[in-house]
């Protein structure tokens, strides 16, 4: 194999692609990385010549939903040729091998590519009571991330868990459940959040690598610019509606049959980064807000805190669950008025004394009308 | 006892009174889009969307206001080393130890209400002059985080000059959740400032609620 490495190209024919799929895939995916259109020949290029990335792919605290998402892709290819029959040389929910064998696939491929393996990783990792809370084949996961980093040539945080904690590190965060880039240092980490993330970001993030060789641009927290520079709110179909002000009020009132903004309905559009509004879900049928129901946030860190979900500000730190800032504001502001109102009444009693002590010692002047 | 002869003292130049009321009609106006803002009115309506902008003018308000605040806050720091001796940037600290003196009798007059000896400043009392310092800090915690917000639907470089503190806060959400928290602080700020103006203008009758119109205040002629 090492002589004549097998390419994407070969092992796509080899499922019975047709060139024209081929080429239609590396069109639609070259578009989905955000490269301008003259960039597709280089795409096509990468997947002819280029041998397969070797994989290994790590399932720790999570729901498995991130994979899930990524054999859902819209377009077969993803699921059949680069995730599981060809690219993938580990992964615990998809492989066939199971026990021993399993680890003995995972270390040999770490052996034989080494600094050249692509490190996907899912779920979040528990650092409390030394990470016991996740053990794979009598091993921590913090352990075998941190071997595993060593040698791997990037890494991707698939999904919430693994780029900002998800619900594990949701409050009181009990396993001590932390994001892969606070665990790994000195090698690129791209992060990739949504609970779970769309399936087209993901391969469009892995088709990246592979065409252009190099990490693809990241913003402030390590997320592909191509997909995350935007929030839900700026593509959002419900858009107008915002501008306008025409918001639903309840779920089961006119607004909401009208499909106005969600906002007052605690819709997270406005601070939430994620292509869901321009890809859309399932093939492109639809995404949250086109179904109805606001956006929950989910590729945001934090998430799971700032509920509750139907409401626009979150509850206040160390009040019931419904207080919000703007309820504790009115309570303080009520407060200041009364407290005002009875400074005001005193100091009037007195000063009224001291304008009299003062007109009888002669230090205050009173004109008298016609004086 | 003697009569009390007043002298006049030229304390607000025109600049600070200028910052001063473009500052308030800002935070008033920010205040109540910005309240809009995190608490649209419930409008039931048949609308098309293509029909009415109000939501979009309030925003738009709440950013115009948002730059003039800003501009005029920066301004206000430069006056602090530029103006007189009472717009000074060492009025706002309390560093001297007749400051902490004057600090605890301010309180006296305020709270306990029992000194009416009259006080040895005669532009900020010290006191007031730390509260200020409070609200300039919170000013430019607003600027960073309504900045920070803004940098997402912005590409001009000055907002950009703040995108930092969202990856610093967590995310958006809790930028915006803190931005609306401080909101807050202006209105119960407001509240408190204009009753203590009043109040001391009151006991003291130094004319300091027409001092930030005219500028002058009349103290104790000194023998
Ligand atoms: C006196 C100072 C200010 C007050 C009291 C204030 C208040 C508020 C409030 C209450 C909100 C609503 C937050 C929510 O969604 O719940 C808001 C939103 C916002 N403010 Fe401010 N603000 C102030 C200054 C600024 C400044 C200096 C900027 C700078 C550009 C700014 C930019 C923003 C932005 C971008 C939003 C989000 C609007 C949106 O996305 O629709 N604010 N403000
Ligand atoms: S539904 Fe949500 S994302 Fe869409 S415009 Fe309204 S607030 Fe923004």
């Amino acid at each position: 194999m090492n002589e004549n490495p097998v390419t994407y190209w070969d092992e796509m024919k080899r499922h019975g692609y047709s060139r024209r799929d081929f080429l239609k895939f590396c069109t639609w995916m070259t578009a989905f990385i955000g490269v301008e259109a003259s960039g597709v020949g280089k795409v096509v290029k990468a997947m002819e010549t280029k041998p397969r990335i070797p994989v290994v792919w790590f399932h720790f605290q999570e729901c498995t939903c991130c994979s899930e998402s990524f054999i859902r892709s819209s377009h077969p290819i993803v699921a059949d040729v680069i995730l599981d029959k060809i690219s993938l040389d580990y992964t615990e929910t998809l492989q066939a091998a199971a026990g021993k064998q399993a680890e003995e696939a995972l270390h040999s491929t770490m052996k034989k590519y080494k600094g050249e393996y692509l490190m996907l990783v899912e779920g979040s990792i528990p650092t409390e009571e030394d990470g016991v809370y996740c053990c794979i084949g009598g091993r921590t996961a913090l352990d075998i991330v941190q071997e595993a980093a060593q040698n791997a040539k990037a890494i991707i945080a698939w999904g919430s868990c693994a780029s900002n904690g998800c619900i594990q590190s949701s409050k009181p965060n009990p396993t001590g459940a932390t994001p892969i880039h606070k665990i790994i240092s000195g090698k690129p980490i791209i992060n990739v959040p949504g609970c779970p993330p769309i399936a087209e970001v993901m391969a469009g993030t892995i088709v990246h690598l592979l065409a252009f060789d190099r990490i693809p641009q990241l913003d402030g927290l390590g997320r592909p610019k191509a997909f995350y520079s935007r929030r839900v709110h700026d593509t959002c179909y419900r858009r107008p509606n915002y501008d306008a002000g025409l918001f639903v009020n309840a779920f089961d009132d006119e607004n909401a049959k009208r499909g106005y903004c969600l906002y007052k309905m605690g819709c997270r559009g406005p601070v939430t980064y994620n292509s869901c509004a321009v890809i859309k879900w399932n093939n492109g049928v639809s995404y949250p807000i086109q179904s109805g129901h606001g956006c929950i946030g989910c590729s945001e860190a934090h998430f799971w805190d700032n509920g509750p979900f139907y409401q626009h500000l979150a509850s206040f730190p160390g009040f019931g669950i419904e207080t919000t800032a703007d309820n504790i504001g009115v309570v303080v502001g009520a407060a200041t008025v009364a407290g005002v109102a009875a400074h005001a009444i005193s100091t009037n009693i007195r000063k009224r004394k001291l304008i009299k002590e003062g007109i009888e010692n002669g230090s205050v002047t009173e004109k008298k009308g016609g004086e | 006892m003697e009569r009390v002869i007043s002298e006049r003292v030229y304390v607000w130049q025109l600049p600070v009174r200028l910052y001063h009321w473009i500052n308030a009609l800002c935070v008033a106006a920010l205040a109540v889009t910005g309240y809009l803002i995190g608490r649209p009115l419930a409008v039931q309506s048949a609308a098309e969307a293509s029909y009415s902008y109000w939501f979009g003018q309030i925003r738009f308000i709440h950013f115009v206001a948002a730059f003039i605040f800003f501009f005029n806050f920066l301004f206000r720091i430069y006056w602090g080393f530029a103006g007189n001796k009472f717009a000074q940037w060492r009025n706002f600290i309390i560093h001297r130890k007749s400051q902490v003196q004057e600090a605890v009798d301010v309180l006296k007059i305020d709270i306990l209400q029992t000194q009416s000896k009259p006080l040895e400043s005669v532009g900020h009392n010290s006191l007031a002059g730390f509260t200020y310092f409070i609200t300039f800090l919170v000013f430019l915690f607003q600027c960073i985080t309504g900045f920070g917000m803004y940098a997402a639907m912005s590409d001009s470089w000055l907002p950009h000059m703040f995108a930092w503190i969202v990856p610093l806060m967590g995310g958006d959400f809790a930028v915006r959740q803190w931005h609306h928290v401080m909101m807050w602080f202006f209105i119960i700020f407001s509240i408190i400032h204009v009753y203590l103006v009043f109040y001391h203008d009151y006991v003291e009758g130094r004319g300091i609620i027409s001092s930030m119109a005219g500028g002058w205040k009349f103290i104790e002629k000194k023998k």
